[in-house]
């Protein structure tokens, strides 16, 4: 079974939590536990806040958040702007990185994508924009469970 | 939101709904209101209702930190969700900001 979708919005605060909904009704298709779902949310929040507030340095623009799954499992999220993008990846995705512009960030936006997702590819060029993608395997357990009680009771 | 003082220095505040970056102006600008009142020394958020926090909420809270430790206070927090007790740990913030594990309007 595969499915995919793709969702264009304007890159404003408002459109974060919208991001959050639209992934997590996506994601329940692959039955994921209630913490698998949590962390879903808050890497594509974080990835889309990205998006906002260093892509388009909260300018506005337009961010595409693509989803697919090609088997029951895995998860595969994309966010991609086409803001300013990043000159250095690998110095960004450091813990505790932030551009310093005085707002309180605490610079663990990366280490949180990559903390609660399986992998995390950032691609990123010098005034073109960012993509980031995003694998999660989902275990599912509580949807294996439901489907093994299916299977004993029929 | 809603503060509660409970003793002379020591406020304690619920936060609730979600604490993004999209929300955390609105939520800062709450909490550095009540401490413009230099007599709140102790801070403690309860967690209880909220739903979901990431990393600009953890902005939020660090900078709350620094403004009540700049007064020789502290911040505390009760309630954590899992996810959101994920999200503390991960960066570190029990080694900074205390956790109180005292349950507030459940049956217990």
């Amino acid at each position: 079974m595969q499915n995919q979708i793709e969702v264009n919005f304007s890159a404003c605060p408002q459109n974060e939590s919208f991001a959050r909904v639209v992934i997590a009704a996506f994601a329940v298709q692959l039955n994921p536990t209630l913490p698998e779902m949590a962390d879903i949310k808050t890497a594509v929040s974080e990835a889309v806040t990205n998006a906002i507030v260093h892509g388009y340095q909260n300018k506005g623009g337009m961010v595409t958040l693509k989803a697919e799954y090609c088997d029951r499992r895995m998860l595969t999220v994309t966010i991609e702007d086409r803001g300013c993008g990043i000159e250095d990846v690998e110095t960004a995705m450091q813990p505790f990185y932030s551009t310093g512009d005085g707002a309180e960030r605490s610079g663990m936006g990366f280490c949180v994508m990559q903390t609660f997702m399986d992998a995390v590819d950032v691609k990123s060029q010098p005034g073109e924009g960012t993509t980031v993608i995003m694998r999660k395997y989902i275990t599912g357990e509580v949807g294996l469970h439901r489907e093994r009680m299916l299977d004993e009771i029929s | 939101m809603q503060s509660l003082k409970e003793r002379y220095g020591s406020v304690t505040v619920a936060l609730s709904g979600e604490l993004d970056h999209c929300n955390a102006p609105k939520v800062r600008r709450q909490l550095d209101d009540l401490l413009e009142d230099g007599d709140v020394l102790h801070l403690c958020l309860d967690l209880k209702d909220l739903t979901f926090m990431d990393s600009s909420g953890i902005g939020v809270l660090l900078g709350r930190l620094r403004l009540l430790q700049q007064r020789g206070g502290s911040l505390s927090v009760r309630n954590m969700s899992e996810p959101v007790a994920k999200l503390f740990y991960l960066t570190g913030l029990q080694r900074v900001i205390g956790i109180d594990n005292q349950q507030t309007g459940g049956a217990e």
